[in-house]
């Protein structure tokens, strides 16, 4: 077995995963192909609301090939209702049923199911699925939903309001308080427009029933294979012990695959029915109009703050559309912003009041940052409009704010408890990078010359590595094996299930340099719950900082045990044992992992009491979050003539702790950044007034293409986390947390020169150019106070350390 | 209903029967077996079912399997040769041009095309030449860089057809 001396951790290693994946050889769950399966296409509503008269299936029966085709008549009594883990005293559930029943209530919901020998086939038939529809009233502004009169998604329910939900500052009987006390008042209306996450592998799933076990194997593309695990045997009468879960090769999730899908157990339920495999994969269209959408909040946000700049208190009056039904973590979204409502500053209150809002479109739910996005893009968005308001320099706002770095661990207003920080100096580093008191020059000298240049900042902090069991729907740990295999080469198997983030090759970084071994003897299995018997998945940037410690601690379970068992055949004691470079050494003597491997299962000359084998396996509960947080400062000048916005620099500055592949880290910010590119300036989901989706394909759904994208001038401090033994936070979704607020706050520091005061995103070009005309004739709308040139949010170029927490009024 | 095609994939001359309304992308994936190439769209513009037909990339979801009749395609199995990856795969792996790596083939087969026009391309020479590819995970920055390493390591020496199989 090779040793190796040089550590893994912390270097830019290549991808284990990217052989079989740059080669062709990776198996998405299309790529799965089974005897005599049999495909599936469901026939999807084209309308956003209406009662089923009838459904005629007698000429896609009739077609050759066509194996079953079923109605929600046929198949939902047998299939359950689709789970939402959320359990408020005021949540209203619809019944999720896995087709329609006696009414659609959004564009591409499914209403009829064709199993056929060929897809082409089974598209022909669903085709010709004659449904008679009366089309209903559709509920499309969430706004407009909550008014007297308004026509109702769920008749039955009496309302469109889904939940409401609040919470406050703990012991704070009375916020209004700081409200009366302060200064002034700033209040701004933000939307956080819906979004479509759009992974380019579509959804899709194959499920396999085996009669003579009586169990089921479904592949799915999905994060949570371990959830489908617990969650589906409710729903098909699988018992969770024959019921296995495979993720295979997964193209992309972004929280859009966090879910149990009505496909999901349909699929299970046809190849139970049928006996034979089958196979549902989705198209783009379909899954622009039935994965689950993001974000879609509308936000009335008022903040008390004292004319020297010191934050008091915030409030926010938040609607949030939910779409129709209730998928698994739909409610949960918006309160996820609230925990995050107040930043990295220090308020004396908070308060949070949501309103979730049926209407027909798609459910909301998880996507990439999932409610925390919101809180950073309204804080980060709200700092900068009070800073106007107050004539201050936005950076100086937010120094004067911040608890320092000795005041960790950070009690927030939100009740959390911050692990651990240093915002001043990613926000310092941020600044030497971007050549702070160089880019504020440039700012001055294009406004000099009537150009709109602005220059954007957003200090973030998000929560991740989730989280504690106690604040978690259903277990908030990770689980984790390592094996020490005969040969001794190593196994390793985690619960996470990563799908991109590259683990297979970071926890082989990790394991190698805890266990003295080459990564080239380290295998990295997941996805499978045959594999990997128990998880929590990959969301919320979570799977390297509880995973990953997961499998720290069953390295030094085994590691005792070696010792010990090293101790008895180097007849020594274990405490004079030592293990250097994959060695255990005593009395001038060594023994290697495959050397101690083969006495611990042959078994013939053990310690007395001495268990055989070489393996542990480990639950770790994290007792804490983790808060990694950062600096983005970006510069954007926009074309008068067209409202083009040009990035024109990007530096960002992440601490996520300490990283184990600095090139992965670097992957998953720039990927996280383009998301937010593609959020404050391209992508909207928009149903129009009918409830039309207007965006069902990548035509209309603008995702950012490479011709988008600036380059990076990235950075990183390290503050470890206390929250688990490696210090790790997570980086997944800090590109989409930090990025935001920075681009949104530069285009709108643009735009402060002709007058704008706020603009919701996307800022697309015809946004802005609409902006930049109303601004340029006075007397108008926005324009009608146009502030001189140059004026703008005042920055100062006055570097982080130099008097960094003087406020400079105007 | 079925039509005779003679087409050439990665090399290996082929006689199927297939419906003219096949498309290319299911003729490679279903008929060939050659599931490399993936479908992100089914409109042609996410790019992920990206091939070479004659030696030029082609969005195979937008082709029918009847018009590639008397061609060659190559998929991203047939461009690494006995030698080793092709300098364009060996360019994502080293600049970890990839994360859950659905779009990897098409982008890789596109870059390809593109360096075959433009042996040395600018940054923004390959930008343009990856517009009409989607990525949603890397955030294109890698993949640039990817194909300007593929492009460097082809002027050191190899040919970016190396290994592409005809």
């Amino acid at each position: 077995m090779a040793t190796h001396a040089e550590p893994y951790v912390g270097r830019r290693i290549k991808r284990v995963e990217d052989p079989r994946l740059i080669t062709g050889r990776g198996t998405y769950v299309d790529d799965i192909r089974l005897p005599s399966m049999l495909h599936v296409v469901l026939a999807r509503s084209p309308h956003a609301h209406a009662r089923v008269r009838s459904i005629d299936t007698t000429a896609a029966r009739a077609m050759p090939g066509v194996v079953a085709v079923l109605t929600g008549t046929d198949v939902n009594h047998a299939c359950g209702t689709v789970p939402c883990t959320s359990d408020f005293p005021s949540l209203k559930r619809p019944a999720h049923t896995v087709l329609a029943g006696d009414r659609v209530y959004f564009v591409g919901h499914a209403v009829a199911v064709v199993v056929a020998r060929d897809r082409y086939v089974a598209q022909d038939a669903a085709d010709l699925v004659a449904i008679d529809y009366d089309p209903l009233a559709a509920v499309i502004d969430p706004e407009a939903a909550l008014e007297e009169g308004s026509a109702l998604v769920h008749p039955d329910f009496g309302t469109n309001v889904a939940f409401t939900w609040s919470m406050t500052t703990a012991g704070e009987t009375d916020i209004e308080r700081w409200f009366q006390q302060a200064d002034r008042v700033v209040s701004q209306k933000v939307v956080h427009q819906r979004l479509t996450p759009m992974a380019i592998e579509p959804r899709g799933c194959v499920a396999s029933y085996h009669p003579g076990e009586g169990s089921m194997t479904l592949w799915s593309s999905t994060q949570v294979p371990h959830l489908l695990r617990t969650l589906l045997p409710g729903m098909i009468g699988i018992p969770e012990n024959k019921l296995r879960v495979v993720a295979p090769e997964v193209g992309g999730g972004f929280g859009s695959k966090l879910n149990v899908y009505a496909e999901e157990a349909l699929c299970c339920h046809l190849a139970l029915r049928l006996n034979a495999p089958v196979k549902w994969i989705e198209t783009r269209r379909e899954n622009a109009a039935a994965t689950t959408h993001g974000r879609d909040q509308i936000g009335y946000y008022e903040v008390a703050v004292n004319d020297d700049g010191t934050l008091l208190a915030i409030k926010s009056r938040t609607i949030s559309d939910i779409g129709s039904y209730l998928q698994l973590l739909t409610p949960a979204i918006p309160t996820l912003t609230a925990l995050m409502l107040t930043g990295c500053y220090k308020f004396k209150a908070m308060r949070m009041d949501v309103t979730g809002v049926f209407t027909n479109k798609m459910a909301t739910d998880a996507y990439r940052g999932a409610g925390r996005p919101e809180a950073t893009y309204l804080i980060e968005r709200m700092l900068d409009v009070v800073a106007n308001e107050l004539r201050m320099d936005p950076v100086k706002l937010r120094l004067k704010n911040m608890p320092q770095p000795g005041e960790f661990p950070f009690q927030t207003a939100c009740g959390l408890v911050y692990d651990t920080g240093n915002y001043q100096g990613a926000l310092e580093e941020a600044q030497r990078l971007g050549e702070w008191k160089a880019l504020l020059n440039r700012r001055a000298e294009a406004r000099a010359q009537g150009r709109l240049f602005g220059v954007g900042v957003s200090t973030y902090v998000e929560i991740c590595a989730l989280g504690p069991s106690a604040a978690m729907p259903a277990g908030g740990w990770e689980w984790g094996s390592v094996r020490i295999e005969f040969s001794g080469t190593v196994t390793v198997i985690t619960g996470a299930t990563p799908h991109g983030q590259g683990q297979q090759t970071s926890f082989a970084q990790i394991a190698a340099d805890r266990l003295g071994v080459a990564m080239e003897d380290i295998v990295v299995l997941y996805g499978d719950t045959n594999v990997a018997p128990y998880g929590r998945d990959t969301y919320g940037s979570r799977a390297t900082a509880l995973g990953g410690t997961a499998i720290v601690l069953c390295i030094d379970k085994i590691v005792d045990k070696a010792t010990r068992l090293a101790a008895h055949l180097l007849q020594s004691t274990p405490d004079v044992v030592t293990f250097e470079h994959g060695a255990f050494s005593a009395n001038g003597k060594s023994l290697s992992w495959a050397q101690l491997a083969a006495e611990a299962y042959v078994a013939k000359n053990l310690p007395r009491g001495f268990e055989p084998g070489l393996e542990a396996s480990t639950f770790f509960e994290p007792e804490n979050f983790t808060f990694p947080f950062g600096a983005h400062i970006v510069a954007v000048e926009i074309d008068r003539e067209t409202g083009d916005v040009e990035i024109i620099k990007y530096v960002a500055v992440d601490d996520c702790g300490p990283q184990i592949n600095p090139l992965l880290v670097e992957g998953q910010v720039q990927g996280g950044i383009v998301q937010s590119i593609g959020q404050v300036l391209l992508e909207q989901t928009v149903y129009d007034e009918s409830g039309q989706l207007l965006t069902g394909e990548f035509m209309d759904y603008a995702i950012p293409r490479a011709a988008d994208v600036p380059e990076f001038v990235m950075g990183s401090t390290v503050t470890p986390s206390s929250s688990n033994p490696l210090g790790i936070k997570g980086v997944g979704e800090a590109g989409t947390i930090g990025a935001t607020p920075a681009i949104a706050n530069a285009v709108l520091d643009a735009l402060y020169m002709v007058g704008v005061r706020h603009l919701d995103l996307p800022l697309t070009r015809e946004k802005v150019w609409r902006a930049i005309s109303r601004g340029e004739q006075p007397g108008s709308g926005e324009g009608a106070e146009i502030p001189e040139a140059g004026r703008g949010p005042r920055y100062t170029s006055d570097d982080v350390g130099e008097g960094a927490l003087e406020v400079g009024n105007v | 209903m079925s039509t005779q095609v003679a087409i050439r994939v990665n090399g290996t001359a082929r006689e199927d029967s297939v419906e003219p309304r096949m498309l290319l992308v299911h003729f490679i994936r279903d008929v060939c077996g050659l599931t490399g190439t993936h479908v992100g769209c089914e409109t042609s513009i996410c790019g992920s079912c990206t091939v070479l037909v004659n030696d030029r990339a082609v969005k195979s979801c937008t082709m029918f399997a009847v018009q590639a009749d008397g061609a060659h395609v190559t998929t991203i199995e047939g461009v690494a040769s006995e030698r080793g990856l092709h300098p364009v795969q060996d360019g994502f792996w080293t600049c970890h041009g990839l994360q859950c790596g659905y779009c990897t083939p098409g982008m890789i087969m596109t870059a390809i095309d593109l360096l075959a026009e433009t042996p040395a391309p600018s940054r923004a020479e390959i930008v343009e030449g990856l517009k009409g590819n989607l990525c949603r995970c890397t955030g294109y920055t890698h993949i640039i860089d990817a194909v300007e390493h593929a492009a460097r390591s082809t002027e050191r020496g190899g040919s970016p057809q190396d290994g592409h199989s005809r």
